[in-house]
């Protein structure tokens, strides 16, 4: 019998990187405030709010932060708010969802239709608009789940093909108010606080921030939702049926769509398919300066709320200033580049 | 090497799960090519071959993580066919995959229980869903310290803060405290130092006499000799043989593993564990 004669041990494979113990004693200012924002991912998002308003109340003057103006920025912020709450959803299983504007307009198209001109009871069309983000996000999630098609792709699909069902449905026709039921311009109503109207819309959309919230952070099926956008395939090892959650996390954005088209009606005081302009991008840019990762598995919902908050507080305060609209725009791209980098930098404390 | 055939090994005794030729094909690779394994209770089984010889298709199999496409398992000589890793963790078995399947930006505890979560009793478990955290954080700190694998001050830290040493500590750590039947390391030491890898071969013979069988795959010829029962030797897919510990030198298992040998025309890969004939 032949012996080696060389080390009986066969060749190591490569040591993983990672290897390097984080803890060292010194840790440089730079560092410490890299630590911070890898454990407190909504410091930053904060950070810029209250700074945004101190700004903005120095410029504006005090009639900025009065009730007033308050409400009026949530009123301009409730609709990318409860899209981005969808957005966020999405982005922390690690895809991305061009579809959400189609998708919430063509429900409005849907319950506008069914309660204007087919003169079906109110709730009973409200319900068929929900059912109709089901679908729209079920579809989504198939050709993601079923057919492997990435998430950006199946959904600048699916995007031009609600876009057309718009279209089509609504014939390009407006619905205007008064052809709608109370109860599908609800959410534009008002009630009274501290002196300033409140919309009920803007109330639904801190609602929905809150159970959303209380649900990603508490429930089993929240932790399964960061567990996939983290590492898809340890999650599937790890007994989670990961398609399953990719395909329920689908549904629920869709049906938040269909939520935030019922607060488009009421906000506009119409149905009408060429209504939510600009909210797909300003969506997405909310989740990312809310501090949301687009690699997945790390971000938080509230941060899309801070996020909203934000380009609604720029928009209305640089509007307040006199300042060229371009420059709100302008500006909304510096936060977004400026997120994104601060997301890569405080992602290296992984090492 | 030797292999006689002692009467007291070839009493019967129910393997706790085998496989019977497993075929595994990726494309135009063939990762299994008929491949057996026997694991007995009681006993470390050690998985050793070269790089590709098919050590991490196999126990992907017996973990549900691929299903092949032609073979058997038998789980106490129960057909099963698993389909998922749910399926094999229902079974018992326990898995530490290679790379570890941790979701990096989780918390430690989270990890541990990830699939698997705690809910509060009562009505804010059943009817809110709400997850008891402050009870698996509990849980992870007594299996950590009972296993004394790990100094982590922290929980609530994100794994992926962790050294690569500590985040093996927590994937077995994971298997340790759930596995029931089987726990399956591929490559546990891999990465770690020598301190390191003392703790999982101290782990693995703990987990081993508390009766529950380990298959351990490695390319580390010491580490194998100190823990492993029996050593299985796959070369090309398939078990080429399988032999006790006592019975084979180092030197002549790298051999067989790397072709330069081939096991005697009557080796019995199935022989009974000394551990076993001893009780
Ligand atoms: N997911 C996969 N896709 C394609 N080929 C694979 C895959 N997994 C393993 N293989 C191939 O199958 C063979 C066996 O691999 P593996 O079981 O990982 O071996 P080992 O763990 O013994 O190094 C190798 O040739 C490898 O390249
Ligand atoms: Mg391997």
């Amino acid at each position: 019998m032949k012996s080696v004669s060389s080390p009986p041990t066969a060749p190591a494979p490569p040591r993983r990187v990672g290897e390097r113990l984080v803890d060292q004693p010194q840790v440089p200012l730079l560092g410490r405030i890299q630590r911070a924002m890898h454990a407190h991912p909504l410091l930053g998002p904060t950070a810029v709010l209250i700074l945004a308003c101190i700004f903005f109340t120095i410029a504006v003057g005090p009639r900025f932060i009065e009730p007033l103006n308050i409400s009026l920025i949530l009123q301009q912020v409730q609709i990318i708010g409860m899209v981005g709450i969808a957005q966020t959803l999405i982005i922390l299983t690690g895809g991305i969802d061009l579809s959400v504007a189609a998708a919430m307009v063509f429900s409005t198209v849907i319950a506008g239709k069914l309660a204007a001109e087919a003169g079906t009871p109110p709730l009973l069309a409200l319900l068929v608009a929900l059912l109709t983000g089901a679908v729209c996000g079920s579809l989504n999630g198939a050709l993601v789940t079923r057919f492997r098609v990435p998430p950006f792709i199946a959904t600048l699909g699916t995007l031009s093909i609600f876009t057309a069902l718009n279209l089509y449905v609504s014939g390009s026709q407006t619905i205007k108010a008064n052809a709608l039921p109370d109860l599908l311009l609800w959410p534009g109503q008002t009630f009274r606080v501290l002196g300033a109207p409140v919309t009920f819309g803007s109330i639904l959309v801190l609602a929905a921030f809150i159970v959303v919230s209380y649900i990603l952070r508490r429930t089993a099926w929240g932790e399964h939702i960061y567990a996939v956008g983290d590492n898809a395939e340890g999650a599937r090892l790890s007994g989670i049926r990961t398609s399953r959650v990719l395909m329920s996390v689908y549904i629920v954005a869709g049906v938040i769509c269909a939520i935030a088209g019922w607060l488009l009606i009421g906000r506009v005081g119409s149905v009408s398919p060429f209504s939510g302009e600009g909210v797909n991008l300003a969506s997405i840019t909310a989740v990312v300066i809310g501090g949301t990762s687009l690699f997945g598995g790390r971000g938080h919902v509230l941060g899309t709320l801070l996020g909203a908050l934000i380009i609604g507080v720029f928009s209305n305060g640089l509007t307040l200033t006199g300042v060229d609209v371009l420059w709100q725009v302008f500006t909304t791209g510096v936060l977004v580049i400026v997120a994104v980098g601060l997301d890569q930098w405080t992602r290296k404390v992984a090492g | 090497m030797t292999t006689t055939s002692n009467p007291a090994r070839t009493r019967q005794i129910t393997p706790i799960l085998s496989a019977r030729n497993l075929v595994k094909r990726y494309g135009h690779v063939t990762a299994l090519a008929g491949a057996d394994l026997t694991l007995y209770p009681g006993e470390v089984l050690a998985v050793i071959g070269d790089n590709g010889a098919g050590k991490s298709s196999l126990i992907k199999c017996l973990s549900g993580a691929v299903v092949p496409d032609e073979g058997e398992i038998r789980v106490k000589g129960k057909p099963e066919r698993f389909r998922t890793p749910l399926d094999a963790r229902s079974a018992g078995i326990e898995t530490v995959y290679q790379h570890l399947a941790l979701a990096p930006a989780r918390d430690i505890a989270a990890n541990v229980f990830l699939g698997r979560e705690l809910r509060k009793p009562g009505p804010l478990g059943w009817g809110l869903r709400m997850l008891d955290r402050k009870a698996m954080r509990q849980e992870t700190a007594k299996i950590l310290g009972d296993l004394g694998l790990l100094t982590i001050q922290n929980i609530g830290q994100a794994v992926e803060t962790l050294s690569g040493g500590q985040r093996q500590g927590v994937a077995v750590a994971r298997a340790a405290a759930f596995g029931s039947r089987v726990i399956i390391m591929d490559e546990p030491t891999a990465a770690l130092g020598v301190k390191e890898s003392a703790k999982v071969l101290n782990l693995i013979a703990e987990i081993r006499d508390r009766g529950i069988p380990v298959i351990l795959i490695s390319h580390d010829m010491p580490h194998v000799f100190e823990v492993a029962d029996r050593i299985h030797i796959q070369r090309l897919g398939r078990r080429i043989a399988c032999v006790q510990k006592t019975e084979i030198t180092m030197n002549d298992a790298v051999s067989l593993m790397t072709g330069a040998q081939t096991p005697p025309e009557d080796h019995d890969p199935e022989t009974i564990p000394e551990r076993l004939v001893r009780q």
